[in-house]
């Protein structure tokens, strides 16, 4: 060791380096949901929001409570998904589930308009009427109740735990838990008759599956509109993904009109006084208090954002208190917003200069473009629209034609045939008519073609024949025997159908079924 | 090790691996997702308690509620063998006539019937019941003993010319090759066959109707369509148990063959028996 150079600190060799996973580097692995304290908003839009919360709220709270008089032999419960007979019933129509087809056709349209509402004005679906969106909502109020606005729930959730935050907290939860209950309740009675069904419900006597139906829809609510609330939409929702490909430049979105808006300045008199420029926008930030998704709309269109506008409401507010046109916040499509850029930055040269857009009377100039009613007819909505009405007008007529008379047929495969002792050949068929209206019904069922045939039905004892008429059982299917016995001296063609029709000739069904007869027939 | 990167457009940390240009930014996950993972670990150690779980040697361990689905099976069996009882009462306290005037006993003697039937008649009679060379059609119009409730049910419990029954059927075609001539048994041959046929020679035929009503006429009748009392078959219809023609007609009149069929009133019981009764009586033929 040379003794001379250990005391030096001189020689020791430096070595460039960053601890990657020192503490004021790392990276948290999980980050915590930031709580989102949204005030309450006021205008238009709130206004129609709280419409459309009571109306589907309503329609979700009451619809099962509705009667429908179907007779004796169906449920008089105007809308019932009744599963242990597997029928669905909806007013005056009654689906059986091989007519589930009409389901997806609802389902398609479903779809097409949802395609056709995004191209046309967004998320409107988000904003509106989702029901994570809707009950988050309703929880809202809730909670403003019980703890005030914004500011308040924001001391009240950084204060200690007194024992007024306890009563206030456990005062929240209880009603936040009694609706998710509600809303687990209310699902329930779509399967079920409802006034019977609340009253098991209560005295103990329901189903398991209902009791583990209205726990979980319980614990959803009370999560998802609890404590989840945006990060549902955001990390759960598929739809604000898919969004990006279904809007397009002439979609209607929620846009901050930084053309009219920056510079922002919360003191416009003295930069004015100074000579310096100023946009509309004061920086009041109340655009971002009310926001329930907890972003700033100022950043531009973004994956978060649900399109409640209720940013437009907080904006046309203050707009309104400082005497400024409303609109600084609006629904506008990405088009107009685009030209109207343009002009104030002089084709994206500059930054956003006010005067470009303004008189200096402090008018707009004419060529501000706004929002024009007939881009709606465009194209792509034309299609939406009439694809969404041709599956409905299809649906309809197929409904409105449709027999509530089936009849299928199973042919005997052993044996194929039987040879009697007088030379017939017998067949075997399985019939099976289904009576598809909640009435008993009389049907004649017959045979047309295979001349010198002749027909029995077991069900109904010895008689032979070519026409029989059947009692069929309400709202079900009827099972018969018939055997069809071919006198050897005939030959004809061996196919031929049954026909069954109602009595009434309101339905009519037809089988085309084939005859067997052994290849060295005598 | 990858160097650090950070997007320039919302200022987030990449994982520092590049594929054609793309970054993958480094986002923390949300934290509930976390819990939810949590959640499941502890849904797994809750489950391991309660249920069957984990692989021992000879068998996995029972868990608290002790289920099995196998022990879950035999409690459905049970459960329907509990929901049958009353209509098997209700079988075996009723006649036949009685089981096949009522709708729902004659459905649930037919589907009791139809699965007894295919595990012990079917051996020779066929699954469809259609039998074959000397084993008769159940299908068809055509009883040897009897086509009515009473004549399925009574050969069905005892059989047929079967040793362990005192009251089964019984009867026997003679031998006819040490009785009669082979010119005679040529000639009721074709007697017998252009009953219902075109026989070989009519001559033959003309000749053969006194061979039949000296010899055979006393069990199958002067017009041949046979005796039920003593399971003499039907000569005159289109149905052969043992094979069609004049050859097989006449080796059956030299050397005859005789079916057995054993009784099944002791394996089965009475309440199985009127159910294969209702069943055989349902397929189309019965009287």
């Amino acid at each position: 060791m040379n003794l001379d150079t250990a005391a030096d600190p001189q020689h020791v060799e430096r070595v460039d380096v960053q601890p990657v996973n020192a503490q004021r580097n790392r990276q948290p692995l999980y980050a915590p949901r930031k709580k989102v304290f949204p005030k309450r908003a006021e205008g238009r839009f709130r206004r129609f929001k709280w419409i459309v919360m009571l109306v589907t709220l309503g329609i979700y709270y009451l619809v099962p409570w509705i009667r429908w008089d179907r007779g004796p032999y169906a449920p008089d419960q105007a809308i019932l998904i009744d599963m242990s007979t597997r029928r669905f019933f909806f007013f005056f129509i009654e689906i059986w589930p091989q007519e589930f087809y009409y389901v997806a056709g609802l389902l398609v349209m479903a779809g097409f308009g949802l395609f056709l509402v995004t191209s046309a004005v967004g998320r409107a679906w988000c904003g509106y009427a989702c029901p994570q969106t809707v009950w988050v909502d309703l929880f809202l109020v809730v909670e403003r109740f019980i703890e005030g606005d914004r500011n308040a729930r924001m001391r009240l959730d950084a204060g200690p735990w007194t024992w007024d935050k306890v009563k206030k907290r456990l005062a929240k939860h209880a009603i936040w838990l009694v609706i998710g209950a509600g809303t687990g309740g209310a699902w329930i009675f779509y399967f079920a008759d409802a006034p019977t069904l609340i009253v098991e419900l209560f005295t103990g006597q329901a189903a398991t599956a209902a009791y583990v139906t209205v726990a979980i829809l319980t614990a959803t609510t009370y999560v998802f509109g609890g404590f989840m609330r945006e990060q549902v939409c955001t990390y759960m929702c598929p739809w604000p993904r898919i969004q990006g490909a279904m809007l397009d430049e002439n979609s209607l979105v929620v846009t901050y009109n930084d053309w009219r808006g920056e510079p922002r300045t919360r003191h416009a008199k003295k930069a004015q006084a100074q000579g310096q420029s100023t946009g509309d926008c004061v920086d009041c930030n109340a655009c971002v208090a009310v926001c329930p998704m907890g972003i700033d709309i100022r950043d531009g269109q973004q994956m978060e954002c649900i399109t409640c506008a209720l940013c437009i409401d907080a904006c046309d507010g203050v707009m309104d208190k400082i005497g400024l046109p409303r609109g600084l916040i609006a629904y506008a499509t990405l088009d107009e917003y685009s030209g109207n850029m343009n002009l104030a930055t002089q084709n994206g040269t500059t930054a956003v200069q006010p005067s470009r857009v303004r008189s200096p009377e402090g008018k707009f100039i004419g060529a501000i473009r706004h929002f024009n009613w007939r881009i709606i007819f465009r194209p792509r909505l034309i299609v939406y629209a009439v694809v969404w009405t041709a599956i409905g007008i299809t649906m309809i007529v197929h409904l409105s034609m449709r027999e509530r008379l089936e009849l299928n047929v199973v042919h005997d495969r052993n044996p194929q045939y039987v040879l009697e002792s007088d030379g017939s050949i017998r067949n075997g068929y399985t019939l099976r008519l289904l009576n598809m209206v909640p009435a008993q019904r009389k049907v004649h069922l017959s045979l047309v073609g295979l001349e010198g045939a002749t027909m029995r039905v077991a069900e109904l004892g010895k008689d032979s024949g070519r026409s029989f008429t059947i009692d069929v059982t309400p709202d079900a299917a009827t099972n018969l025997k018939v055997f069809i016995t071919l006198d050897p001296k005939v030959t004809t063609s061996d196919s031929f159908e049954f026909v069954a029709e109602a009595e009434d000739h309101s339905d009519k069904a037809t089988y085309r079924a084939a005859f067997n007869v052994p290849g060295d027939k005598p | 090790m990858s160097e650090e990167h950070r997007d320039e457009l919302s200022g987030v940390e990449t994982t520092g691996h590049e594929w054609d240009g793309i970054r993958e930014l480094n986002n923390p996950m949300p934290r509930w997702w976390v819990y939810t993972f949590y959640a499941t670990i502890l849904w797994a150690v809750v489950y391991v308690f309660f249920y069957p779980a984990i692989p021992m040697i000879s068998s996995a361990t029972k868990g608290y509620l002790g289920f099995s689905s196998r022990a879950e099976l035999q409690q459905d069996l049970d459960q329907a063998k509990l929901g049958q009882a009353q209509f098997h009462e209700m079988i075996a306290a009723k006649s036949v006539q009685e089981i096949d005037a009522d709708p729902t006993l004659r459905e649930f003697a037919v589907s009791g019937g139809a699965s007894a039937f295919k595990v012990n008649c079917a051996p020779c009679h066929g699954s469809g019941a259609a039998g074959g060379p000397g084993f008769p059609n159940l299908n068809d119009d055509d009883w040897l003993w009897g086509g009515d409730l009473d004549g399925i049910q009574t050969t069905i419990a005892h059989g047929v010319r079967y040793d362990g029954d005192p009251d089964t059927h019984v009867s026997e075609m003679p031998a006819f090759g040490e009785i009669l001539k082979i010119d005679e048994t040529r000639q009721v041959a074709a007697y017998v066959w252009s009953l219902t046929n075109t026989p070989s020679s009519a001559a033959l035929a003309d000749a053969g109707k006194q061979v039949f009503m000296d010899n055979c006429a006393a069990c199958h009748a002067d017009d041949a369509k046979g005796k039920v009392d003593m399971g003499a078959p039907n000569l005159a219809d289109a149905i052969w148990l043992k094979g069609r023609g004049e050859d097989a007609i006449a080796r059956q009149v030299l050397a005859p063959r005789h079916g057995v069929m054993p009784a099944w009133q002791g394996r089965l019981g009475e309440t199985a028996v009127k159910q294969l009764t209702v069943f055989v009586h349902s397929l189309g033929g019965g009287k």
